[in-house]
């Protein structure tokens, strides 16, 4: 028995051995990431000071480079708010019908094809984006009422612009909306059907509608959780590439209007990268705006984090 | 002194390749993506040409210029090429295989293919983001035969760093002091207007899906998929089409007797030259390590296996290729820079 005993406690110190090994290696590996990104870096941080974060010049031209992150910080987190923008209410609609309306004999496939929709490769909405998006953009919005639109008081800016060839800041965030929607409304309809039926009964008892449930129940209820899950998808489109890519128009320029081309961090890496030299300023330049990205995205999970919190405790 | 060299031979004797007809060679490079097409063609004719397998990777000319640094290739390929001192720093040799040109392709609904007529003056103005519409009268006086629509000018451009680009660039540099001045040359550059895309096709597909589009690509991709392309005014005053005529008379016209062959194609002076056609050049390590040396040798037997053999496929394929003069002189150039370890050219007339 006692010998039993022995080798199931040596297991036991074996088993949370591998596991601590196992958390280590996670921190250790992150932490690896940032440094290399970092010391990557150094020599454009160097070269270029604080004025490297919000510097609007990128210029790679040999013998006059110059770099600043600032667009590229702009077009990511621009697009990736403007994504946001567009996914939510959607999102918000399809975790509602999911949960309240859809009669459950719908809820099933309708669940599925929304998680399915997540696990659609993003070089396929790429190639969506550019030739379905981009030209409907192009005919649909800008040539038949861009010029309304520009008109308009106050808000006509966001939509004058001499571009016309469709690809632009608004089919990126359109994209990376959609990219983005099953993450949010999976999240929402999870967190919808965690709440007690009976507090919701209570407000139907009471005569509520359907709208002043949602409002005055669930969403009260999970607004923390809700959030959370605005920030996973604010995440992922922080660091989406190859779809925005496709549809962003890669312009190192400051977008003033919705259908102007800008960049994004990611973007601009993955057409930059293999033609930089090693251990040229450009090469630097490019780890780091990845460490910014980083950063950027390190902040983002830290404040859904910081959200979650009053629910962890 | 005779026994150690002959314990050196003993040892060396399991390293030492087998005769060419027995074995096939396999020779590995990196580089530009715009010569893949024709290294590909070459590589598999070339296996039974002369027993030389080639595998080539097209990382582009950046990424083969890394990976021959760092000698893991035989070879590297770069579009542009390389200044003397780096290649002195990096003690590589440099020397070109074809050349291609760069076109201008337009989508204007109406217009004909190689109708447009334009001059560096406008294209300038049009890249610079000046000429806005294409009824401007600028471009209107130049085309007085054709209707140009009231459309407004979408430029497209490569994102992706390219040798394209480069070329253009170059050209632009080359025919504006403003240009020269502002965005300037190079593979990437910070272009005043216009929209970006991926790789040749990322810019045709611009150009398709957008009336009144304008930008930059290779001749080959846009021969390949009949792209409108247009004319350009050259050095010497006249409006030349895109065609294998006027892209021969550049490379007959430029000067490769220049050190490191890096001869300047671009906006030459001759009657008929296409003003910008381009080499794309191939870079060899000149101290290959004792492992590699038979590489750099079948390298070189496979190049010069593509200047004897290869004009017909390179033409098939819209690049031009070198004339005979400049294939001798980077014989002759092989066989006095490349040097294996004990000093000893590895190029010799017999190796080929």
């Amino acid at each position: 028995m006692g010998e039993r005993r022995r080798i199931g406690e040596t297991g036991d110190l074996v088993f949370a051995g591998l596991c601590r090994g196992a958390g280590g290696f996670v921190l250790l590996l992150l932490g690896a990431i940032i440094v290399t990104l970092f010391i990557g870096g150094l020599p454009a941080f160097r070269a270029f000071g604080v004025e490297f974060v919000w510097g609007l010049n990128w210029d790679p031209v040999e013998g006059r480079e110059e770099f600043g992150a600032g667009v590229a910080i702009f077009g990511t987190l621009v697009s990736s708010i403007l994504a946001i923008i567009f996914a939510v209410p959607v999102a918000f609609g399809i975790a509602v019908f999911l949960t309240e309306l859809a009669p459950p004999w719908l809820r099933r496939p309708v669940g599925t094809a929304i998680e399915l929709l997540a696990a659609i490769p993003s070089i396929i909405y790429g190639m969506w984006g550019l030739f379905v998006i981009v030209p409907f953009i192009q005919y649909n919005i800008q040539l038949a009422f861009g010029e309304q639109l520009a008109a308009l008081p106050l808000v006509g800016f966001l939509f004058q612009s001499n571009n016309f060839a469709g690809t632009s800041l608004f089919a990126a965030s359109l994209v990376l909306g959609i990219m983005i929607l099953p993450f949010i409304a999976a999240t929402m309809r999870d967190v919808f059907s965690q709440v007690p039926p009976v507090y919701k009964e209570s407000a139907y008892g009471l005569g509520a509608t359907r709208w002043e449930v949602m409002r005055g129940v669930v969403i009260p209820y999970t607004r923390i959780s809700v959030a959370g899950g605005i920030m996973l998808g604010l995440g992922r489109a922080l660091g989406e590439t190859m779809a925005v890519t496709f549809v962003i128009g890669n312009a190192n320029r400051i977008a003033t209007s919705l259908f102007d081309p800008t960049n994004t961090i990611a973007s601009v890496i993955a057409m930059e990268f293999p033609e930089s030299l090693s251990g040229s300023l450009q090469q630097s330049a490019l780890l780091a705006i990845g460490f910014l990205l980083f950063v950027i995205s390190f902040l983002v999970l830290a404040t859904s984090r910081w959200l979650l919190r009053p629910r962890l405790k | 002194m005779n026994r150690r060299a002959l314990l050196g031979a003993a040892a060396a004797l399991p390293f030492l390749p087998r005769p060419a007809f027995a074995q096939q060679a396999t020779i590995t490079g990196a580089g530009a993506s715009f010569p893949r097409p024709l290294y590909d063609r070459w590589g598999s004719a070339a296996r039974e040409g002369v027993g030389v397998a080639l595998n080539y990777q097209s990382i582009g000319s950046g990424g083969g210029i890394n990976q021959i640094t760092a000698r893991t290739v035989d070879f590297g390929a770069s579009d542009a090429p390389l200044a003397a001192d780096q290649l002195r720093e990096r003690n590589l040799m440099q020397f070109p295989t074809v050349m291609g040109s760069v076109v201008l392709s337009v989508n204007l609904p109406g217009v004909a293919d190689n109708a447009l007529r334009l001059t560096p003056e406008t294209i300038v103005e049009i890249f610079l983001g000046r000429i806005t519409r294409w009824n401007d009268p600028k471009l209107v006086e130049l085309n007085r035969d054709i209707r140009l629509p009231n459309l407004p000018v979408s430029v497209g451009y490569r994102a992706d760093g390219s040798g394209t680009t480069w070329v253009w660039t170059t050209y632009l540099s080359r025919i504006s002091e403003e240009w020269r001045n502002g965005p300037g040359a190079g593979t990437s550059v910070r272009w005043p207007v216009g929209n970006g895309a991926r790789g040749n096709e990322g810019v045709s597909n611009i150009i398709r899906n957008t009336p009144g589009a304008i930008g930059y690509v290779e001749n080959a991709y846009a021969v390949v998929n009949r792209m409108v392309t247009t004319q350009i005014r050259n050095k010497a005053g006249n409006f030349i089409r895109p065609e294998p005529a006027a892209f021969n008379a550049t490379a007959a016209a430029a000067d490769w007797s220049v050190p490191n062959f890096a001869a300047d194609t671009i906006d030459l002076s001759g009657a008929d030259v296409w003003p910008v056609t381009s080499p794309t050049y191939i870079l060899l390590p000149t101290n290959p390590v004792a492992e590699r040396v038979d590489g750099s040798r079948n390298t070189m037997r496979f190049f010069d296996w593509a200047f004897r053999n290869g004009s017909q496929a390179a033409r098939q394929l819209e690049y031009i290729p070198l004339p005979e003069g400049a294939h001798n002189a980077i014989r002759a150039a092989w066989a006095q820079n490349v040097k294996d370890p004990s000093g000893a050219a590895i190029w010799t007339q017999a190796a080929g």
